[in-house]
């Protein structure tokens, strides 16, 4: 295409072929819109290089000299110092006790229900798929009360939970989490196994393998690309989960790493460099899967749209 | 007929019938049960058990510590949230609607223009797209605080070196209205940190937008494209007239996504909510439980029985408009 854009010479013929060969008269038009898209693209990340850009700076040379300006002295001591004050590596080992099992038993679940209401048709499979689309739809604020009443009144042993009780436990987290993604994810999982071919549950079962064949050997693994691209998608939305951690885990030191943030602004930081710091600290492992697994991540948010 | 028996059947519906006794062995029998009655109580017993329960107990006066003390109250706290707290629940129900309506000019908007824009066989349009994108990976949670600390920090952050003129400005502080209006003896309106906290949440909805339009874009055919222009259509009518039509499914899907965020919006106003004013209903409903009105069981589900109500429409809508259709659909 770019060959043939700045080719000077060409006939009418060839100039209405393509569309893109119609913005040829429009040369400027074209520089205005690489001109626009650059600096709006600079302005979005100003809030993000800001912060990393304070975060390496002394607050009082901030204060002094004002953002926009040049560095005297770049350290790491608001890293070191968030790292210590807010206890992020224990902050971060909390995140991990929720998060993997979470994932995990999310996308099994979901997509066993995904595969029982879209492989086969019965009295009940569309009223599944409702009452999971309708679920993840909800705001979490609507069940909040009823459900913290419940993990209250649910005891746990002392060595599955501090409190004594699911409230205040990881487990506690880990459960919500399940049972709501799965909303999301089994309405994913069942758009997408419903477009694979039905001849595999006929071949499945002239073959003579059972359902948990089926599912395990021959739908899971052809519905690897939605996985992967619902994996990436969860990580990012269990990681960043606020909401759930603030109400049923309200012991600070508890928290994994993202509802941590809400005991900051308080005694331990005082200044605005050790807050960007410690943002980064929780943005970094998002950030890293974002750009490690872009390609995932936009197929997920895509898949969850496609069918509309 | 079994549920087993039903599910065998319509496994097995093929224009000629078959067997039937031979497909569903006992085993597979259970397996299929336990498939889909496992991950369905976990999500009922921890989704829909208590979204009901929020419904009955906002009738009730109970404190959350003993069931002997829970009394049936009717419309009790339905009618202390209107006359009582009205001035709290209406403002809040006013900054719901805001963020609704802002975040359909604001981020939609913009976000379909760039989309559009990117959508033009742009050079490095990864990473443009990248750039956009990325606040959307972070949590509303961090937004704030990034904000907080680098923009809107009220001695030397950003936004009050570029626009502050040398003064101070308290950007999350400052409950003055921009706009408002009296009903009843409450002054109701946009607080001026509540705007802050919209210029917030805009730009991290903007990329999210820009992707599904961008996916909703690459599936327009460009023959359509050409068709406009070779009738002379100029670019927004061809875009008004051609291309946004063919984009209806993703609209449906952003109008859904903004509607149930605008509902749900939490994480940032619960951390940067300091001197009040920024309200909306799903911090009411928390602050019943966590906050100054703890142990407020009724009050709380009653915020939440009217966050329900609110999005139930949206819900029954988008749930049928996907669905319809699909008994007869599928098959297999």
């Amino acid at each position: 295409m770019t060959v043939v854009d700045d080719a000077p010479t060409m006939n009418a013929d060839e100039a209405s072929a393509s569309f893109e060969q119609n913005k040829q008269p429009i040369r400027p038009a074209r520089v205005l819109l690489y001109i626009f898209l650059t600096v709006t693209a600079l302005v979005w990340l100003v809030p993000i290089i800001g912060a990393i850009y304070a975060s390496f700076r002394p607050f009082s040379e901030t204060v002094s000299e004002g953002y926009f300006s040049v560095p005297n002295t770049l350290t790491l001591d608001n890293y070191k110092n968030a790292w210590e004050q807010g206890d992020i590596l224990k902050k971060y080992w909390n995140t991990f006790l929720i998060l993997v099992p979470a994932l995990t038993l999310t996308l099994f679940f979901s997509s066993m229900v995904a595969f029982a209401a879209s492989r086969y048709s019965w009295k009940f499979n569309i009223s599944l798929l409702v009452l999971f689309t309708a679920g993840n739809l909800l705001p979490q604020q609507i069940i909040i009360q009823p459900l913290f009443q419940m993990y209250n009144r649910v005891p746990l042993p002392e060595f599955l939970s501090n409190s004594g009780r699911l409230n205040g436990s990881t487990w506690g987290l880990i459960l919500i989490h399940v049972a709501f993604q799965s909303g999301f994810c089994t309405f994913v999982l069942s758009n997408y196994m419903k477009l694979l071919p039905k001849s595999l549950n006929e071949a499945a079962r002239v073959d003579g393998a059972g359902v948990w064949t089926l599912y395990w050997q021959i739908i899971m693994p052809l519905t690897r690309p939605a996985l992967a691209a619902l994996a990436t998608l969860e990580f990012t939305w269990i990681y960043n989960d606020f909401f759930w951690a603030v109400v049923l885990e309200q012991q600070g030191a508890d928290r994994p790493i993202t509802s941590s943030l809400a005991n900051l602004g308080g005694e331990f930081f005082t200044d605005d460099n050790l807050i960007a710091a410690a943002s980064m600290y929780v943005a970094a492992p998002t950030l890293i899967v974002y750009f490690a697994l872009q390609k995932h991540f936009i197929a997920g948010l895509t898949l969850g749209a496609d069918k509309g | 007929m079994t549920d087993a028996t039903a599910v065998l059947d319509a496994a097995t519906k093929t224009k000629h019938k078959v067997k039937k006794s031979s497909m569903f062995k006992g085993r597979d029998r259970t397996v299929f049960t336990l498939m889909v009655v496992v991950p369905t109580t976990l999500h009922v017993l921890l989704v829909w058990v208590p979204t009901i329960a929020s419904i009955f107990l906002s009738f009730t006066d109970w404190n959350g510590i003993r069931f002997s003390e829970m009394g049936l109250v009717g419309f009790e706290n339905y009618w202390q949230i209107f006359t009582v707290f009205e001035k709290d629940f209406f403002q809040a129900l006013l900054n719901n609607a805001m963020l609704l309506v802002f975040l359909f000019v604001g981020p939609t908007v913009f976000g379909m223009g760039l989309a559009y824009l990117l959508d033009k066989n742009i050079r490095g349009s990864r990473v443009y797209q990248s750039a956009f994108y990325t606040p959307v990976v972070l949590s509303l949670a961090v937004v704030g605080f990034m904000w907080q600390s680098v923009i809107y920090s009220t001695e030397n952050g950003l936004a009050t070196e570029i626009f502050g003129g040398g003064e101070a400005v308290d950007w999350i502080g400052n409950q003055e209205f921009i706009f408002s209006f009296a009903i009843n003896g409450g002054e109701y309106g946009l607080s001026k940190n509540f705007l802050a906290i919209l210029v917030a949440i805009a730009w991290r909805h903007t990329g999210y937008i820009m992707v599904l339009y961008l996916a909703g874009l690459k599936s327009v055919d460009n023959s359509l494209r050409e068709a406009a222009s070779l009738d002379g259509a100029n670019e927004w009518q061809a875009f008004r007239r051609v291309i946004f039509p063919t984009l209806k499914p993703i609209n449906v899907v952003i109008a859904v996504i903004t509607v149930i965020e605008a509902l749900r919006a939490f994480d940032i106003i619960f951390v940067l909510n300091k001197p009040r004013k920024t309200e909306v209903l799903s911090i009411l409903t928390t602050n019943n439980l966590l906050g100054e009105g703890g142990g407020n069981v009724g009050r709380g589900s009653a915020y939440a029985a009217i966050l329900f109500l609110l999005c139930l429409g949206f819900v029954i809508w988008y749930v049928t408009n996907h669905y319809k259709g699909s008994q007869e659909g599928a098959e297999s």
